[in-house]
């Protein structure tokens, strides 16, 4: 089984987010970029079952400049076998899915995973702009990934429920909470952080897809108010605010 | 021209969410001088139909197809790709929900259409497109400017206020085309979770932390939600702890919610938990800790201890209800 993973670069999750050229850029001042959440729990499944015995060669794909750079290599030291940048700046997801979709088409791949969305942008929408360039089925917020054979089983949140389905190869998967069952991401280990440095990492220049969004400009939330305290003794004072003064119940 | 809106019917019914789309739709499609078509899929009784043109749709289509029981992004998307092309959409406006997730991406690429995910307000200009998200997990927003003749937008539920703008609505069968393979991803069965108030669909939440210390005390909180009409959630940990199933998981990695009402019992507040829950209307939090970081986001707070506190609570929501006969018939509407 041929894998191909995309890896998201997006802040760490305690990021504090700031924004400066008259808020239209990201402020980059000391954050930390890490790999996409959601990714890190799909890799990590990914190599669960590798390490279960099935033959898995795992390919961890990036759209990004040269910054990305660390994050490729920290999932090759989780244990992804090679990996491909494609250097260009990763804004409009058309774009971004269609390089993937080149990617897949030069390699000899049976399943594309990403994650369900970046913690960034929080667009959510490769998986599906990738099977449909590709004209592959495809599974969308996965909380189920059991290889058996030629066939996957998958299950996927619904609204009201969880269908279970049942997918052959190829197809295009985004993992959603529960991808990675009752065990914690990976943490690369000193001899994965020694090999992931010779490890394959090939750069290749994105080819031509219209960028169709952009962003224009960023806003943080309004400051909230101070909480007002109640004491906890007075209870129906708070019921009386959340009535009279929230007006919520 | 046309706002074009997929409607959801969940066993041929239509929920709240459906109706803050419709609302949604229409409020757009008269700033850009347009009709506002729904599609939905499966056979519905015409006054079920017709329930969308109290909130602004003039026309609904029905999509016939049998095979359309079962769900698949692939015919789905091509389905309304053909609703969309026939009837000249030129904004397709879904739910940031798992179907409207799946399937618009897809067809943004049929479109060649730029997709914004998670919206949470009407475009603040048509020309340029420009319209309001959620980014950076609920800890900013974003303008986002779409270039593409056809644009498309997920809606954040809970995000535009319902409101009745009744127009005559005619309805339309239709029988697509479903494409050969599209259920190459073979539907097995469904298994649902009940009837229980989902944790997107609540508009009161009472959700519990690491501090209540283990599954067997939570009674006191589906108490709480019992008498207030609302649903129950979790944190993270809880969930990983299997104290509660995961479909209760608000967060970061979990649901985005956004309820009228969020009272957080025994939860601390880390950034990844507000990410998911910072787009509540109002947030009451309960804790022991005088320094968890959650008094900074809440409105207003208890610091105590949950045993103690939510017992008392809870007397004196049943003691609120009793008094106020109104109110509940707010929460059951």
């Amino acid at each position: 089984m041929k894998a191909l993973i995309c890896i998201g670069h997006v802040p760490d999750t305690t990021s504090k987010i700031k924004f400066t050229d008259n808020d239209t850029k990201f402020d980059t001042t000391d954050i930390k970029y890490i790999i996409g959440p959601y990714e890190e729990l799909a890799l990590t499944r990914l190599l669960d079952i590798k390490d279960a015995g099935i033959e898995m060669h795992i390919t961890a794909v990036n759209v990004g400049t040269v910054e990305t750079e660390p994050t490729i290599r920290k999932a090759l030291a989780m244990g992804a076998d090679d990996a491909v940048r494609i250097n260009a700046d990763a804004s409009d997801n058309l774009f971004i899915a269609k390089q993937i979709a080149e990617v897949y088409k030069n390699g000899d791949y049976d399943v594309i995973v990403t994650g369900k969305e970046s913690i960034d942008y929080n667009g959510g929408q490769l998986e599906g702009m990738i099977a449909e360039f590709l004209n592959l089925p495809s599974v969308s917020g996965a909380s189920k990934f059991e290889v058996e054979g030629d066939k996957v089983h998958l299950e996927q949140e619904i609204e009201g429920g969880d269908l279970k389905l049942e997918a052959s190869f190829p197809f295009v998967v985004s993992a959603g909470k529960g991808f990675l069952p009752e065990s914690e991401p990976r943490i690369p280990n000193m001899r994965g952080i020694m090999t992931a440095r010779k490890k394959p990492l090939q750069i290749i220049e994105p080819i031509g897809q219209d960028a169709v969004t952009e962003i224009s400009k960023f806003y943080l939330p309004e400051p909230k108010p101070a909480c007002k305290m109640v004491d906890p003794d007075n209870v129906d004072e708070l019921v009386r605010l959340l009535h009279e003064e929230a007006k919520v119940i | 021209m046309a706002v074009l809106i997929y409607t959801q019917n969940y066993d041929g019914k239509f929920k709240k969410s459906t109706f803050e789309l419709v609302t949604y739709g229409a409020a757009a499609a008269k700033e850009l001088g347009t009709d506002v078509i729904a599609v939905t899929t499966g056979k519905l009784d015409d006054s079920i139909l017709k329930e969308l043109g109290k909130y602004g749709a003039s026309k609904v289509i029905s999509v016939t197809n049998n095979e359309l029981n079962d769900f698949s992004e692939q015919a789905y998307a091509s389905v309304i790709e053909q609703v969309a092309k026939n009837n000249g959409a030129d904004l397709i406006v879904f739910g940031n929900n798992p179907y409207g997730r799946a399937v618009a991406p897809r067809l943004a690429v049929k479109l060649n259409a730029g997709l914004a995910a998670g919206v949470i307000a009407l475009p603040s200009s048509t020309a340029p497109f420009t319209i309001k998200k959620r980014a950076y997990s609920g800890k900013a927003f974003a303008d986002i400017v779409i270039k593409s003749d056809v644009k498309i937008v997920t809606l954040n539920q809970n995000s535009y206020k319902i409101a009745e703008n009744p127009v005559d609505i005619s309805t339309e069968e239709f029988t697509a085309e479903i494409p050969t393979g599209a259920y190459a991803v073979k539907p097995i069965e469904v298994i649902k979770t009940g009837g229980k108030l989902s944790v997107t669909d609540a508009e009161i939440l009472v959700s519990g932390g690491r501090g209540l210390k283990g599954p067997e005390n939570w009674d006191m909180l589906e108490e709480m939600a019992e008498i207030i009409g609302a649903g129950t959630s979790c944190s993270r940990p809880v969930s990983d702890l299997d104290w509660r199933p995961h479909e209760e998981h608000v967060g970061q990695t979990g649901k985005v919610v956004a309820p009228n009402l969020y009272i957080a019992i025994g939860i601390s507040g880390a950034i990844q938990h507000l990410a998911g829950v910072n787009g509540s209307k109002v947030m009451v939090v309960v804790n022991t800790d005088p320094d968890a970081p959650f008094f900074e986001a809440a409105d207003y707070g208890i610091i105590g201890d949950a045993f103690e506190v939510v017992p008392k609570l809870n007397e004196a929501f049943k003691k609120f209800k009793a008094e106020n006969a109104l109110y509940v018939s707010i929460i059951t509407n």
